[in-house]
């Protein structure tokens, strides 16, 4: 019915008595400028619309909220019809469902920004702005004031209640802090920390007493070195009976090269290795991103957040990118039955340095180790 | 009825009285409902943030609803059969179900995302329009500061967020998260144990980023927000230097009808893109990369765009540790993670806080301002700013240099080779050029001033020479054009004993003064356009000014 309203409106009478949205003159809910402007017919900051013009918006408009009414309702209807669970009906599902939504959203939001640019006026009404600093008489009594409650408190004249006040607050202050302490839910001294840092399960024995063996990442299968022999295949390795204890592959998760016994360099301990077999740490010493990457044409290994890259045939060592140290290498040989296991723990710290590391790698050698 | 309305309807002036009443709004309302606000296509960037929160709000609620920020393994037995039967995560799983076992749960999962991705953009560009336009001048820098505020916690509720789903991906942002946290001198392995509940990764950290990122977080980007959006509607929107407006006005369209109505389009706008986006526009598929394991990566890993600078910054640097005390268990300083971690983020953060404090302390500008300045007006800032982002766009394009390297061809190494040099050229590069380019545009409104635009009428003088007719700018543009302020200076000039004034004394002082000769003044007049390019303009300059004459 709204539409017919304005159909029958004396085209002559463009300019309405008061501006659209403005209150009647003289009510006290306006400004001083405003109630001028409202009382007069050219007001001024406000031009109106051509009126021939806004009833062809109207109807613009009335087409977006309509497109917008229809699209809310596919939506409703997308929901009840397209069931999801796979891939490919999530798919179907999130597509009716989202673009319903953009359409309906979409409608509105054109409608109301034609409405807005071609039916109401065209504002350029001026404001005032004053200094955002109060009067210097306010100011002076806000000083005023502050002095007497200050005063009258007697928290100025009172010393022993200041201080002893302020010493109250010290401790207070810290017990959120203190509260935090638990935060490493393991109960164990602070000094510990950096302690279990520098061990990981390789160091451990099976139930039996046995060295941990050396098994494929995801299968779980033991690797026979006689098997393993392809020079220039890697495999992900991780610990027997760790393959799903995240913890430990955090630290524990190595790398397995086998090499030519020419194509191996100095850098590599030759008494940790097997038949040409190395075992490097997966854990990038940069900041411990799994350093998955390998090209067998110049046995590079290539960290794939940050680009590090080991030359794993010469010990591992940095030949590019921010990491500082080499991949630690594991000692490895086969048990009784031919299949790998670690000869004991990594001699360094795997993984990303900390403070309290210190220099690992000549730790190592002074104890005799070649790391 | 003739549709327009005489008094208030009984239905809204029932309720409004009962209100009223109660509260005594109408005495708000008679300042407020009229508020006017200036127009300007820059001043939507902030609301883009701004309705990207609220969409994020709603959003994240519905994905709390199902959510199950849960590291305890479990076995999937979804509908997804790719992954059925692998170990993973409660949250992975629950992850997984939203996406395809809740109807529009993709759809939320992605919007959500998105709306992230665009809160954070919509934040940066906002900040860069304040930042070139001066608006962060008095009286305004406290909102300045909640802004710099509200920028460094949405990177970390990105980052917390980022983590939650438990998917490869995600864990390796954590990963990378935890690396930094232990290379911190003396409390590394302190924060990171306190932080993960024990050793990497755990199985705390995602329910303890989960109540980060859902209620403390938000919380205060709640509060952050609110405090500056009063802030704005009191000290009221600065306005671009235009026709009739000063600095004592403001000149726009009022909050009641126009304004409120913009505000709700917009809203709906930056909605409808959102979920736009989320329809057509895949993002973070979580199910293709995996349930989390510290033992696997997928190459070509990238984080959300906002700390692809911080992924930069650790790509570029040189491999240096420094072991203080050789093989004590103490002193170890990983500067090749330290360095790239907080110095960027440090001098960007802590620059932009300080900015306009150190600006105020070089022009010894305590004035208020309330018209935006032309970033050409003050071209050392505009340099600066310029130095910024190309500071902060290297590192960014440098995080994803493998991209590059693949996609290009070039070789890996020399895109970290020539981003080590870049990122102390590019911008110092960046301020010189956009210095000079600031002058030029100056130039040119000087000239618009003086001589007038070109009319694209051509005119032969009884010599025979040809000139084009310039006739003046529009009322509009020359407005604009002097709203033009020379950027103040201290009074840096000696007295007759040779004593320079005040607070210019000793090297610090020195320093300021020769910072502020430097940086404040006019640097090129707008009234004496002729100083630049006499010959050029001489004879166009004369025969528009005789043409003016004539045509008017």
């Amino acid at each position: 019915m709204t539409d017919n309203e304005h159909e029958i409106e004396q085209p002559d009478e463009r300019v309405p008595k008061r501006v659209i949205g403005t209150p009647a003159p003289g009510t006290p809910m306006l400004g001083q400028a405003e109630a001028a402007e409202a009382a007069g017919q050219d007001v001024p900051g406000v031009t109106l619309q051509d009126e021939a013009k806004a009833r062809k918006a109207e109807k613009i408009v009335a087409l977006c909220f309509t497109i917008t009414f229809l699209a809310a309702i596919a939506f409703i209807i997308s929901y009840v019809v397209f069931q999801v669970g796979t891939p490919d009906s999530t798919g179907v599902s999130n597509l009716a469902l989202g673009g319903s939504l953009t359409v309906a959203v979409l409608g509105l939001a054109i409608g109301i920004v034609v409405w807005v640019r071609m039916i109401m006026p065209k504002y350029s009404l001026i404001q005032e702005r004053h200094e955002m600093a109060s009067d210097e008489p306010d100011r002076e009594v806000v000083a005023d004031t502050f002095v007497q409650g200050a005063n009258e408190s007697g928290f100025v004249k009172r010393k022993l209640l200041r201080r002893t006040l302020l010493l109250a607050a010290a401790p207070l202050g810290l017990v959120p802090l203190v509260l935090l302490r638990d935060l490493d839910n393991s109960n164990m001294p602070g000094a510990k920390f950096n302690k279990l840092l520098r061990h990981t399960v390789w160091g451990e024995k099976t139930k039996e007493g046995k060295p941990l063996r050396l098994v494929v990442e995801g299968t779980g299968q033991p690797i026979r070195a006689a098997d393993f022999n392809s020079p220039g295949g890697i495999l992900s390795v991780v610990p027997e009976g760790y393959e799903h204890d995240l913890n430990a592959l955090a630290k524990a998760t190595l790398i397995l090269i086998k090499f030519r016994p020419e194509e191996i360099k100095g850098g590599v301990n030759q008494n940790w290795i097997h038949d040409g077999i190395v075992a490097y740490s997966k854990i990038c010493t940069h900041v411990g991103c799994p350093a998955a990457l390998y090209e067998q044409n110049t046995h590079h290994i290539l960290c794939p957040c940050h680009q590090s890259t080991f030359d794993a045939a010469d010990g591992a060592k940095v030949i590019f990118g921010p990491a500082a140290r080499p991949l630690p290498q594991l000692p490895i040989t086969v048990d009784d039955q031919g299949y790998l296991i670690a000869k004991g723990d990594f001699d360094v710290p795997v993984g990303p340095s900390y403070w309290e590391r210190g220099d690992a790698e000549a730790e190592a050698r002074m104890k005799g180790g070649q790391a | 009825m003739s549709g327009e309305l005489n008094t208030v309807p009984k239905g809204v002036a029932g309720p409004s009285t009962w209100l009223d009443d109660r509260l005594g709004g109408a005495n708000f309302l008679k300042r407020n409902l009229r508020k006017i606000f200036p127009d300007h296509w820059s001043f939507l960037l902030g609301e883009i943030a701004l309705y990207s929160f609220v969409i994020l709000l709603l959003t994240g609620t519905f994905l709390t609803l199902w959510f199950n920020p849960s590291m305890t393994e479990v076995v999937y037995n979804g509908p997804y059969a790719p992954l059925k039967g692998v170990m993973m995560s409660e949250a992975y799983a629950s992850a997984l179900e939203i996406s395809f076992e809740v109807r529009g749960g993709l759809l939320m999962r992605q919007m959500h995302h998105w709306a992230a991705l665009l809160f954070v953009a919509g934040m940066t560009v906002h900040m860069l329009r304040v930042f070139f336009t001066g608006a962060y001048r008095k009286p305004r820098e406290i909102n300045w500061l909640i802004g710099v505020l509200l920028l460094s916690l949405a990177l970390v509720e990105g980052l917390t967020g980022y983590s939650l789903p438990d998917d490869l991906l995600s864990g390796a942002g954590l990963r990378i998260t935890e690396g930094v946290a232990i290379s911190l001198p003396l409390v590394g392995t302190y924060i990171t144990f306190f932080l993960f509940g024990g050793e990497y990764p755990g199985t705390d950290i995602i329910p303890r980023f989960y109540s980060l990122h859902i209620l403390l977080i938000p919380g205060i980007l709640l509060a952050l927000i609110s405090a500056h959006m009063v802030l704005m509607w009191v000290q009221k929107h600065t306005q671009m230097p235009g026709k009739s407006r000063t600095n004592t006005n403001v000149v726009g369209a009022p909050f009641y009808p126009a304004f409120m109505a913009k505000a709700g389009a917009y809203f709906l706008f930056t909605l409808g893109v959102i979920a736009g986006l989320a329809t057509v526009a895949q993002i973070n598929p979580i199910w293709l990369f995996g349930p989390y394991t510290p033992a696997d990566i997928s190459a070509g890993s990238q984080p959300d765009w906002y700390m692809g600078f911080l992924e930069g910054s650790l790509r570029i640097m040189p491999p240096w540790e420094w072991n203080l005390f050789g093989t004590a268990h103490a002193g170890t300083l990983p500067l090749s993670v330290i360095i790239p971690a907080l110095v960027p983020l440090g001098i960007v953060m802590t620059g932009l806080a300080l900015y306009p404090f150190l600006e105020q302390w070089v022009t010894g500008d305590r004035r208020e301002h309330h018209v935006a300045d032309r970033p050409r007006n003050n071209p050392h800032r505009t340099s600066i700013g310029m130095s910024g982002i190309t500071f902060y766009g290297l590192l960014w394009l440098l995080g994803a240099n493998d991209e590059i390297a693949a996609n290009f061809h070039i070789s890996l190494n020399w895109t970290t080779y020539i981003g080590r040099v870049l990122i102390f050229v590019g911008p110092a590069l960046a301020y010189l050029i956009t210095y000079r380019v600031c002058l030029g545009l100056q130039r040119s409104d000087a000239a618009v001033i003086s001589h007038g635009v070109e009319s694209g009428v051509i005119k032969r003088l009884p010599h025979g020479e040809f000139i084009e007719v310039h006739t003046p700018p529009a009322d509009d543009i020359e407005a604009h054009m002097r709203g033009k302020q020379p950027v103040l200076m201290h009074p840096v000039r000696e007295d007759a004993a040779g004593i320079p004034p005040k607070g210019m004394r000793g090297p610090l002082g020195k320093l300021r003064a020769r910072m502020s000769r430097a940086y404040g003044g006019e640097k090129i007049p707008l009234d004496e356009g002729h100083g630049h390019g006499e010959d050029e303009h001489a004879a166009i300059g004369s025969g528009g000014d005789d043409d003016r004459s004539l045509t008017h």
